[in-house]
């Protein structure tokens, strides 16, 4: 039996700890990630419709301000540690920037095993960070920056399969969590600097095998091709970046995906479809089933990447299986999901913003300033900035309090410069399109804020309560929201993990970490006891935000490097 | 199975690592496209209209902007592009600007350095015209061409490696090895 075998490796390469972690590790079966036990936290987002939410109630409204840390652990890595601490009754997997993962003791802390990748010396790491592992069967599945996804054996950390899914030569790699239902692994390429060609892909879990492959650019004769010019389709971007959510009813999974490439809208004329879109895509064979483009031929950077949250609500007495998402374009999408359709509903901004006048009201298709499209050549400011309203930390929605709370960046507005001359095509090679030395990221005159989490009632489209961070603080924070009534995140410069009520959107309680908190947090119980988990350890775009406020504030804010996992659990 | 695969398998198995060679095997072999630049190797433009054209002197304005380059086997007239890790960037500079060692490697101005960012190995450096730097487009590291490419804002942990140069026949010509190892060094 191969648990038994594992065992034994186990027991043979690092001793009896290991041997007692492993006698106690449960499979992950199909039916355990469909309906997750509270205590765990078995994938990227808790659950399958993505709401970052824990039913736990033992850390509370009443108690969290008793919130201490009861143990953490140094990762060895720098750079973006955004991953959630995926929990498996009381083993723990942590993945790091340079595609470690380790096993950890979820109630002590201790060390199980850590697998740790070596990479070519050519592998570039443009976004240097990892967003998670998934679990299925014995196994921890990997996405990595060299395109590769690994099964590693959950009891002991050695490789099970090593399949190379992409060429990273080509500049193709991927830094999402996978997605696993019906006994496939899903992941999504990242690239779109590069020219690449953005697509989910699937593999069988047990052989490693490549099941399917649907690329998000139409090719010829494909619905949506002719929304594309010549050959753009082949380079024009749009990549998948972070992990889609699954509606076990529809068996159908939905993923958010990039803009289009170069990113001057002349480089790339038309609507091109499936840019910047949420593509329903079938689990068993890859065949889309529905999608809609919340913002056509973007030329602003606008990634839609984070799946919509699946969310049962009612408007106007109707009840709506909906898709929710706050846009990095600013403004909150509603949309309906359907078997073989994604309906819009409703779309209203969220930030304040100068590119989208208004939106036809049957589709929702927006209509733009034209003076503030980005062309080869010319230079264009607008507002929200090209990290959008909110970037790609995920919002949470707790069904408890039926709001919906969304991490973002206010007052903010981009320059950006498109080239004279957009260099060909060359595989690998930056493709972007715009002077990276003239681009420029600021707040608007009248800021006193940038930093937020704003709650919304998704029955009524009503914003309920904001919370403003201090400071001119920026928000990189994805949430996690709970039973107890309270929503947590980070995502600031100061370090700081915070906890919100979530009816109300005031502050409980506050914690100093060793750096800047952009990791996702989770939630879990181990022998009665509640416990709270986060990485702490800033960079990629957060750091380069700070860079960029940093030269157009004239200031000099500093957050310091390297990744902890914290631990908090409520003292009594 | 590819023998790719085969190798990150073996090695998994016996260690733990994950352990992904072909750089490593191909830098041992002798094909000339992977070895790095060597001594009076030609700089040749590595993209654009002229790619593959020597890279003469007088086409190089000083002040930028700068030109990517990547070496040429004198004796095989093999261009080394097995590897991105050989991307050069060459701007020619005031001669008066030059600062320290970077004089000594300089030819008539101009300066080679490696293209690869040190912090998490982008390409595709932008220029910033009015400074005379050199920025990473991921995440806005800025060196100084002028002073060995020391690290002057931004996340990079080290200087960009310098390509000592000499000026042959009116060409620009590789008079050195690296002054450091290419790419990202991490942990």
């Amino acid at each position: 039996m191969q648990i038994e075998k594992s065992l034994k490796a186990a027991l043979v390469a690092t001793g009896l700890a290991v041997m007692q972690q492993a006698a106690a590790y449960d499979p992950v079966t199909t039916e355990r990630l469909l309906k997750p036990e509270p205590q765990n936290w078995l994938m990227y987002r808790g659950t399958y419709n993505g709401q970052g939410y824990s039913p736990l109630d033992k850390i509370n409204t009443s108690n969290v301000k008793r919130l201490v840390p009861v143990w953490s652990y140094s990762t060895g890595q720098v750079e973006g540690h955004q991953a959630p601490p995926i929990v498996n009754n009381g083993v723990m997997f942590i993945s790091t920037p340079q595609n470690q993962v380790l096993a950890l003791n979820a109630k002590t802390g201790d060390l199980i095993w850590q697998y740790k990748r070596e990479f070519a010396d050519d592998v570039q790491h443009p976004h240097p960070t990892n967003r998670g592992v998934a679990l299925y069967g014995d196994r921890v599945y990997l996405a990595t920056m060299d395109a590769h996804v690994v099964a590693l054996d959950a009891n002991t950390g050695k490789v099970v399969w090593d399949t190379k899914v992409d060429e990273h030569k080509n500049s193709y790699y991927f830094t999402l969590a996978p997605l696993i239902a019906k006994g496939k692994v899903m992941v999504g390429s990242s690239g779109g600097e590069f020219g690449i060609r953005g697509y989910v892909a699937a593999l069988d879990a047990d052989s490693g095998k490549e099941v399917w492959r649907t690329h998000m650019i139409p090719g010829p004769g494909e619905p949506g091709n002719e929304t594309w010019q010549g050959d753009h389709w082949k380079t024009g971007g749009v990549s998948v970046w972070i992990t889609g959510h699954y509606d076990p009813v529809l068996n159908l999974t939905y993923w958010g995906t990039g803009n289009a490439g170069p990113w001057p809208s002349d480089a790339h004329p038309g609507d091109n479809k499936h840019a910047t879109s949420v593509v329903a895509l079938d689990p068993d064979t890859g065949k889309i089933k529905g999608s809609h483009q919340y913002h056509w031929n973007d030329n602003w950077d606008w990634d839609e990447v984070s799946a919509p949250l699946l969310v049962d609500i009612k408007r106007n007495g109707r009840d709506i299986k909906a898709l929710v998402h706050p846009g990095r374009n600013g403004y909150l999408w509603v949309l309906e999901r359907k078997a073989d359709s994604i309906d819009f509903v409703d779309g209203q901004p969220y930030v304040k913003h100068d590119v989208i006048t208004g939106l036809e009201p049957k589709t929702g298709r927006p209509i733009y300033d034209m003076s503030k499209l980005l062309r080869v050549g010319k230079t264009v400011t607008f507002c929200p900035s090209h990290w959008g309203g909110k970037d790609w930390p995920p919002a949470a929605f707790n069904p408890k309090t039926k709001l919906l709370y969304v991490p973002l960046q206010q007052n903010l507005c981009t320059t950006l410069a498109g080239e004279e001359k957009i260099a060909p095509y060359a595989a690998g090679k930056r493709y972007v399109g715009t002077d990276a030395a003239k681009t420029r990221v600021f707040p608007r005159k009248d800021a006193d804020h940038i930093g937020e989490v704003q709650a919304w009632d998704l029955d009524t489209g009503k914003l309920v309560w904001t919370y403003n961070f201090p400071d001119m603080g920026i928000n990189w924070g994805p949430l996690l929201t709970t039973g107890g009534g309270l929503v947590f995140g980070g995502g600031s410069a100061d370090r700081k993990f915070r906890a919100l009520d979530a009816t109300s959107g005031k502050l409980l309680w506050e914690f100093k970490t060793n750096s800047g908190i952009t990791g996702v947090p989770s939630s879990y119980m181990v022998d009665g006891v509640q416990y709270i988990a986060v990485q702490s350890g800033w960079g990629v775009d957060a750091q380069k935000m700070v860079g960029r406020l940093n030269t157009s504030m004239k200031t000099n804010v500093q957050v310091p490097q390297g990744g902890v996992v914290w631990v908090f659990a409520v003292k009594d | 199975m590819s023998s790719n695969r085969r190798i990150v398998l073996q090695a998994a198995l016996g260690t733990g690592l994950g352990i992904l060679l072909p750089e490593i095997a191909r830098a041992q072999d002798n094909d000339p496209r992977n070895a790095r630049p060597q001594t009076g190797d030609r700089l040749v433009y590595a993209d654009g209209d002229q790619k593959g054209t020597a890279i003469k002197l007088d086409a190089l304005r000083v002040g930028g902007p700068p030109v990517t380059a990547m070496p040429q086997d004198a004796a095989s007239g093999a261009v080394r592009d097995g590897s991105r890790l050989n991307q050069i960037l060459l701007v020619r500079l005031d001669p008066a600007r030059i600062q320290g060692e970077t004089q000594a490697r300089a030819a008539q101005g101009v300066v080679a350095y490696s293209a690869v960012c040190t912090h998490t190995g982008c390409d595709g450096f932008a220029w910033t015209a009015e400074k005379q730097m050199y920025k990473c487009p991921c995440h806005d590291s800025e060196f100084d061409p002028a002073d060995a490419a020391k690290v002057v804002g931004g996340p990079a942990p080290r200087r960009l490696p310098a390509l000592p140069l000499k000026i042959t026949d009116g060409y620009v010509v590789v008079a050195g090895a690296f002054s450091g190892r290419v790419g990202v060094i991490s942990n």
